[in-house]
């Protein structure tokens, strides 16, 4: 990191400070625009909707996921346009805060018990937000730590506590209270740093046609491991299916990449964003249903290039790796072994001298070097060794170059990751070596404001959800000293739960732990959330059938079905002594399968089912929900 | 090939994002002078709680 990086970031900082700073006096969040009868800029509130919405997760994990799956995830960038700005904005945007209004409702746990009439339903959630949604931050905090990692040359777990440091900064400096002007200058930058990013990549692949070509025409290079799963090729679906009980291996998982791509990670997060907690809370913040009208334009634009930039280019990584990629560096050694255990799966170390023959046989090798410019006190680099692999020695003092011409995924396995990579950090790997130094340090401005942004908003949800919902509502006291002071430790012990969690969880994950988190809340509020805004039949018996069946076929799913999060839990394992429950007899495309698929239509099937079959509510009190007079206190 | 991908799923859904995208787009200029609301009392009242309950909490 050389003095103009470190200066930008500063200024960065201080002006994001400025900002908060002169908000926090000037009182200007959204409540304030509203609490004087107006309503903020169109695209000031689409910009600090997009800026909660977007994050380093969606840049860096996703992005890194379309990296290694292709883009066919672009599926989830047009569900994010269309279901997470058009739908929510136009559909459920003003009935969410009419309803917030009148029931006086300040947190979507408050609305669910309002609306219900239901102190369970209020403490319930806010327990699944508290307890889950650090799991997000995690992944939002991964992101941003693979980022600093490579930009600063640290190792990962410094870049990690640097960027919890600065979160915690921000937090401290007032960074929760959601000051319009500071989000929208963040969602202003992010937009600023992935247009630069669209632009730089397809000119530098010559265009957009020719680089999908190039990028169609390398599908013979996927990966063994993943053509085995059903990748075919980068600009092409996985492969649809389901495999037959009791199918041979390989073979029984040909279908599984297109499980996973599509029910994980398009329909988990596509779908999940409706029922976002931090999400749905932002919309009682804006005047009018005008407001939301006008910044549906802005906000469109924003996701086509947040989500939809950071998967084409993700995905296009590959052509630059495989055919562009030279490294200015000086060569350390060459055919380092690295062993990746006796299952192939274990994290990669590097081979002693004296390891056994059978180690040394199924070893691979690596070459190691050091950039230009880099000290010797930091860790070496390393890059997968192939026959593909060229080495150019700089004579004179010149620099070597060396070409790894590997596809993204294979250029991220290094020491300490699986064989399989860590996709997590291609882009931060792709910006820093294709594209120039200044723009590396204009995008870590743009996944600094990406993480800032959506880390407040989270925080300020784990730390209400605890505060305001949990305990408030079971002391019956509103905002005391203690209740304050329960809402800020409520933000430190998810903070240091994101952290803890950042350094125990790192690899492949931020994807993964996002996508779990919002398909957990989609099963469990989406239902009563839908119901409670739409259907005056849908009661409380209803909505907490169908929250506790969402929540518990959810959590049992990921725990005991879904081979990769049961196998890393461990809970199955522990109880019945296997990674998953699945019988050898079904098929094994049922450990693909995410929660979301069963857990959703088993909690909209109890909603409706319960509805139907119990009382109505009290009349006064729906009319009340839905802009009636209070109905008299019995 | 068109757009240079392989697989006709990937051009279709290259083509919603932006559709998608235009769909915003125009439906935000469309409806630009639609769905003015006067501000009633309970939204600033909500609005007053949200910043002294909420906001100075954090």
């Amino acid at each position: 990191m050389d003095l103009f990086s470190i200066i930008i970031v500063l200024v960065y900082l201080l002006a994001t400070g400025y900002l908060g700073y002169q908000g926090y006096r000037q009182t200007k969040t959204a409540a304030d625009y509203l609490v004087a009868g107006r309503s903020a800029h169109p695209v000031v509130m689409a910009l600090s909707y997009g800026a909660t919405f977007i994050s380093t997760s969606a840049i860096v994990g996703f992005g890194g996921v379309a990296a290694s799956f292709g883009m066919g995830l672009l599926w989830l960038t047009f569900l994010n346009i269309f279901v997470g700005i058009f739908i929510a904005f136009v559909v459920f945007g003003n009935p969410t805060r009419r309803m917030g209004h009148h029931l006086d409702a300040h947190t979507f746990p408050e609305l669910m018990g309002k609306r219900y009439n239901s102190k369970f339903l209020h403490v319930f959630s806010a327990l699944i937000i508290f307890f889950f949604m650090p799991l997000y931050a995690t992944a939002v905090i991964i992101g941003g730590a693979e980022f600093i990692a490579p930009i600063f040359r640290v190792s990962y777990d410094t870049g990690l506590y640097l960027f919890a440091l600065i979160v915690a900064a921000y937090v401290i400096a007032g960074g929760l209270k959601g000051v319009m002007l500071t989000d929208a200058l963040q969602g202003a930058i992010m937009l600023v740093g992935m247009v630069i990013l669209f632009i730089t990549t397809y000119s530098m692949l010559g265009g957009i046609v020719p680089a999908h070509e190039a990028l169609s025409a390398m599908k013979d290079l996927v990966p063994k491991g993943l053509q085995a799963i059903g990748h075919r090729g980068w600009t092409a679906m996985p492969e649809f299916g389901w495999s037959a009980a009791g199918a041979p291996m390989p073979d029984a998982l040909r279908h599984n990449l297109w499980w996973v791509m599509v029910t994980t990670i398009v329909m988990g997060v596509g779908i999940g964003v409706l029922a976002q907690p931090q999400l749905i809370v932002r919309f009682m913040t804006v005047k009018s249903k005008q407001a939301l009208n006008r910044a549906v334009i802005m906000g469109g634009i924003f996701i086509f290039f947040m989500t939809g930039v950071a998967f084409i280019v993700g995905a296009l990584s590959n052509v630059y790796f495989a055919q562009r990629e030279k490294i200015e560096c000086r060569i350390v050694a060459e055919n380092v072994l690295m062993d990746p255990g006796a299952d192939g799966k274990a994290k990669l170390t590097l081979v002693p001298e004296n390891a056994a023959d059978e180690v040394k046989a199924r070893a691979k090798p690596f070459v190691s070097y050091r950039l230009s410019g880099d000290e010797e006190r930091q860790p070496l680099s390393y890059v997968m060794q192939t026959p593909g692999t060229v080495i150019t020695r700089g004579v004179d003092g010149a620099p070597d170059i060396l070409e790894p011409h590997l596809v993204a995924v294979a250029r991220s396995v290094t020491l300490g990751t699986p064989l399989g990579g860590n996709s997590d950090t291609i882009i931060p790997t792709y910006v820093k070596a294709a594209l120039p130094h200044w723009f590396a340090v204009v995008f870590l401005l743009t996944l600094l404001s990406a993480a800032m942004s959506t880390l407040s908003s989270q925080f300020h949800t784990i730390g209400t959800a605890v505060g305001r919902d949990v305990f408030e509502e079971v002391t019956h006291k509103r905002h005391t000293e203690k209740s304050i002071l329960v809402t800020r430790f409520g933000i430190c012990i998810g903070l240091l739960a994101a952290v803890i969690a950042g350094k125990v969880i790192r690899g492949n994950i931020i994807a993964l732990a996002t996508a779990i988190f919002m398909g957990l809340c989609a099963a469990s509020f989406l239902p009563a959330f839908v119901g409670g805004l739409f259907w005056r039949r849908m009661n409380k018996a209803a909505a907490v059938s169908s929250m506790v069946v969402g929540f518990v076929s959810s959590t049992f799913w990921l725990a005991f079905v879904n081979g990769k999060t049961a196998a890393g839990l461990g809970l199955c394992k522990f109880i019945f002594g296997k990674d998953h429950i699945v019988p050898p007899t079904w098929s094994v495309t049922w450990t693909v399968v995410d929660p979301l698929i069963v857990a959703l239509p088993l909690s909209i099937l109890a909603a409706v089912v319960v509805a139907l079959i119990t009382k109505p509510m009290d009349k006064t009190y729906v009319d009340w929900c839905y802009g009636g007079p209070p109905p008299k206190a019995e | 090939m068109l757009l240079g991908f392989e697989d006709p799923w990937v051009c279709t859904v290259y083509i919603l994002c932006i559709a998608s995208t235009l769909l915003c787009v125009v439906y935000g200029l469309v409806n630009w002078n639609k769905g003015e609301e006067t501000v009633q009392p309970e939204d600033v009242q909500w609005a007053k709680e949200e910043k002294e309950e909420v906001e100075e909490t954090l």
